[in-house]
């Protein structure tokens, strides 16, 4: 079993694919992501969207089963603080994500494999920029390991 | 066991180029669930809904996935399709393999692996969802106008002649608002009052309309359609039903002491007052802070004098609570206190004057009867100068950021009212830019330099300096690098305009949100700016943003027709995708009330039988009316009992699962 593995996490390095989950409020983030496709912006094709009515509604639990499932990156993004359609939700997402963030520290997972960010209906570029830097910083992360479900085939 | 048909758009080679539809029908079919997976040009169109409607029909679907443009697009046409067919159009999701796969991705192998990893989210996330039916709320046939300015009575008089009942709300003893102070209006050069003075009245007239003077909003509870206001009539201490607008108490109360709101603190006015001649209501106010009755207990000389019986001493505030289907907000704005500028001399020396105060100087009703007066020696001056952006356009905490917008107009109509009257008198501008966009301004302006001599000068002035008689006023000429020094006997500063500063008291009463500068924010800048993010409040005026008189009539006659589009509905239907307890596992923390931004949870108590034995418990209830489906409940719940429909825990684990398999 155990060379096995090893001989998996050579394999992986050479092919190594990141996969990375994005959760995108409905009236920023998402539009957002909608525009940069209009305007035929490129980013890679490892980047999954979630439509969510809001950033508030991300359960921090969400994102720990993306990452058990083999993700290795997770996005969200809501509108900018003070944009929020339903007015104050970003800011209790902002503030559980702070929190959540620093348990993914304690418990030893690199915490550049959650980003947080504002995104808003117009800024197609940001959306596609944000996209390539996670899947870059994540790119030299490695897969993640520590978190995925032993049972995932992956 | 679900039956789900898949739908895969070519969006003609939109999609099609870049991501192998065949394929992606291909493995849609292997899904679980999935009895019917099929690929075709155009879904969007009229032979693409027909083959989701047939299918539907045929094959027994009983959910559906489309995978096409965005959900932003076309959910709304397929899920109308759906319900065509009779399934309820809440068991359709979009996987949106254009704007997120195609155009987004070169590489075809790539796109083709993602765009089947989108339809497999969707299939999983379909399986889940659950019939859901809007539920429907009545409206209540009446709108209240919160502020009695130009914006608020143009406002009330669209809504009431549309024929719904209108209630306008004024915080001061008469409606009109800043433009019953101006005394002429650019770039026509009418007079102010003769415009709208007749609106007043007709706002006063109106079958449709009721006018709550001196009076202001305390509390708003509700939701569109349904609002709760409580109005807070303040004492005005004069019957207004009893009260002949004679003025007989006014002219004898003995106070004077106080300065006049109207007249911007130029002249005194009496106790009991009304603000200017022509105010509507005619009938005057007691302030009980100046009066001489209600300090001391003696005096009591406008009871004495009253013929009509109207004073009445012991009137006390009264609140009015009413229901309300639309809110319009047009509560205006105010000038920047100018204590901050110094440099200036205003407030040090009485011939430095805001632009206001000179309106009121110029206007034929103000204190000097609209003769050009010094007010510290009543003499006629010989140099004015008009200093605009004080405070516009300045990035320092004592100023605002932007453009106030209406400066540079009325300075130039300023300039050439006194020129008109005055032609000996000398005019300079000093200015940091001249901004005239709007109809005939550009030519307006140049009227004033190019007709009346008025001299413009590009810069900014340092220190106005009382010297004597004079006013020194020392600036720069920022085109020859020049400095200036002009002996004027007038300075008058273009102050900006900021929001008023109850502004964002009232916001959070109205649950509505104010910018950086306190300004009301629009949903949309564009497409929505006169609608409020909470449905069924609406703006006008320069509540939202500085605007000129044209400007706020237009918004306000806008703000005016959303609210009738509104009222003209027998019944709003609200989003279903709303929050739900699950009261057999909510342990009554109420964590979730403290969260959400709409008030839409509150507690209650249930009964049930466990073991024989009747048990009441707290728990947590939503109310689907307010809700507005955000969510953030759902997570800060503890026990987990509260989901969101649409949008649930399951559905969306079920998309991350899907996604990362």
């Amino acid at each position: 079993m155990l060379l096995e593995s090893k001989e998996n996490l050579t394999i992986d390095k050479e092919e190594f694919k990141p996969l990375i989950v994005a959760f995108c409020c409905n009236w920023c983030s998402y539009a957002g992501a909608d525009l940069a496709g209009t305007s035929r912006l490129n980013y890679p094709a490892n980047i999954r969207i979630i439509k969510v009515p809001c950033s508030c509604r991300v359960n921090p639990n969400f994102v720990l089963r993306a990452f058990q499932n083999g993700a290795d990156g997770v996005v969200i993004a809501g509108c900018h603080p003070g944009d929020c359609h339903y007015s104050t939700g970003n800011y209790f997402a902002r503030r559980r994500l702070t929190l959540f963030t620093s348990l993914l520290n304690y418990i030893g997972i690199e915490s550049e494999r959650l980003k947080v960010d504002w995104i808003s209906a117009a800024e197609a570029n940001k959306f596609a920029t944000v996209m390539n830097d996670v899947l870059e910083k994540v790119h030299k992360l490695g897969p993640n390991r520590k978190l995925r479900d032993v049972r995932w085939k992956r | 066991m679900a039956r789900i048909g898949v739908f895969v758009c070519w969006c003609g080679s939109n999609i099609a180029a870049t991501v192998d539809v065949k394929e992606v029908a291909k493995e849609a079919a292997k899904m679980s669930g999935v009895v019917l997976s099929t690929d075709y040009q155009y879904m969007c169109s009229e032979i693409g809904q027909n083959l989701l409607r047939n299918a539907i029909k045929k094959e027994k679907l009983d959910r559906v996935v489309v995978a096409a443009c965005s959900p932003r697009m076309h959910e709304v046409t397929f899920r109308k399709a759906a319900e065509l067919a009779g399934l309820n159009p809440y068991l359709v999701e979009i996987a949106n393999i254009r704007e997120h796969c195609s155009w987004v991705h070169k590489n075809k192998d790539e796109a083709t692996e993602k765009a089947i990893a989108l339809v497999r989210a969707a299939v999983a996330k379909v399986t889940l969802n659950q019939e859901l039916i809007p539920g429907e709320i009545g409206i209540e046939k009446r709108a209240l106008v919160i502020g009695g300015g130009i914006a608020g009575i143009q406002t009330a008089l669209d809504i009431a002649d549309a024929g719904y009942m209108v209630d306008v709300i004024e915080k001061t003893p008469s409606i009109g608002g800043k433009m019953a102070q101006i005394d002429k209006t650019f770039p026509t050069l009418d007079c102010s009052a003769c415009i709208l003075t007749p609106k007043m009245v007709d706002a006063s007239m109106h079958p449709n309309i009721n006018l709550h003077t001196y009076s202001e909003v305390e509390k708003v509870s509700g939701y569109v359609g349904n609002f709760e206001v409580t109005i807070n009539k303040k004492a005005r201490s004069v019957i207004i039903e009893k009260c002949s607008g004679c003025g007989v108490c006014i002219e004898k109360c003995p106070s004077r002491k106080t300065k006049s709101e109207f007249e911007e603190g130029l002249v005194n006015r009496k106790a009991i007052y009304t603000p200017f001649p022509q105010a509507v209501p005619n009938v005057p106010v007691i302030d009980r802070e100046a009066c001489i009755k209600f300090k001391t207990g003696k005096c009591g000389i406008c009871k004495k004098v009253c013929t009509a019986e109207a004073i009445d001493f012991e009137q006390e505030d009264t609140k009015i609570i009413q229901k309300y289907g639309a809110i319009v907000v047009s509560t205006g704005y105010d000038l920047i206190d100018l204590a901050k500028f110094g440099e200036y001399a205003y407030g040090e020396d009485p011939d430095v004057i805001t632009s206001l105060e000179f309106e009121r100087i110029t206007n034929a009703a103000g204190p000097t009867a609209g003769k050009l007066l010094r007010p510290s020696n009543n003499e006629k001056p010989e140099k004015v100068v008009f200093i605009q952006c004080v405070g516009s356009r300045d990035k320092t905490c004592r100023g605002k950021t932007y453009c106030s917008k209406i400066c540079c107009m009325y300075t130039a109509k300023h300039a050439m009212l006194i020129k008109e009257k005055y032609p000996d008198i000398e005019v300079h501008v000093f200015y940091i830019d001249v901004r005239t966009p709007g109809k005939n301004f550009d030519e307006f302006q140049r009227r004033a330099v190019e007709e009346y001599g008025v001299n413009y000068i590009k810069g900014m002035v340092g220190k106005v300096f009382p010297d004597g008689d004079k006013l020194r006023v020392y600036g720069v000429d920022a085109l020859s690098g020049d400095t200036i020094e002009i002996d004027a006997d007038l300075v008058v500063l273009a102050a900006a305009t900021k929001a008023k500063e109850d502004a964002e008291e009232l916001g959070r009463k109205l649950s509505i949100s104010t910018d950086t500068n306190n300004f009301f924010t629009e949903a949309h800048p564009k497409l929505r700016p006169v609608e409020t993010h909470s449905a069924g409040i609406y703006l006008a005026g320069a509540c939202q943003g500085p605007k000129d008189i044209p400007e706020t009539v237009a918004q306000a006659s806008a703000a005016a027709s959303k609210a009738i589009i509104l009222l003209s509905k027998s019944k709003l239907i609200n989003n279903p995708c709303v929050a739900k307890v699950d009261e057999t596992i909510c342990c009554g923390c109420l964590e979730c009330t403290n969260i959400c931004p709409y008030e839409a949870i509150a507690s209650t108590i249930i009964e049930y039988r466990d073991h024989g034995k009747m048990i009441k418990k707290l728990v947590s209830e939503v109310n689907e009316a307010l809700c507005q489906g955000c969510g953030g409940c759902t997570v800060t719940c503890r026990p987990g009992a509260i989901d969101l429909k649409g949008f649930s825990n399951k559905q969306i684990l079920a998309e991350v699962d899907a996604l990362c398999f």
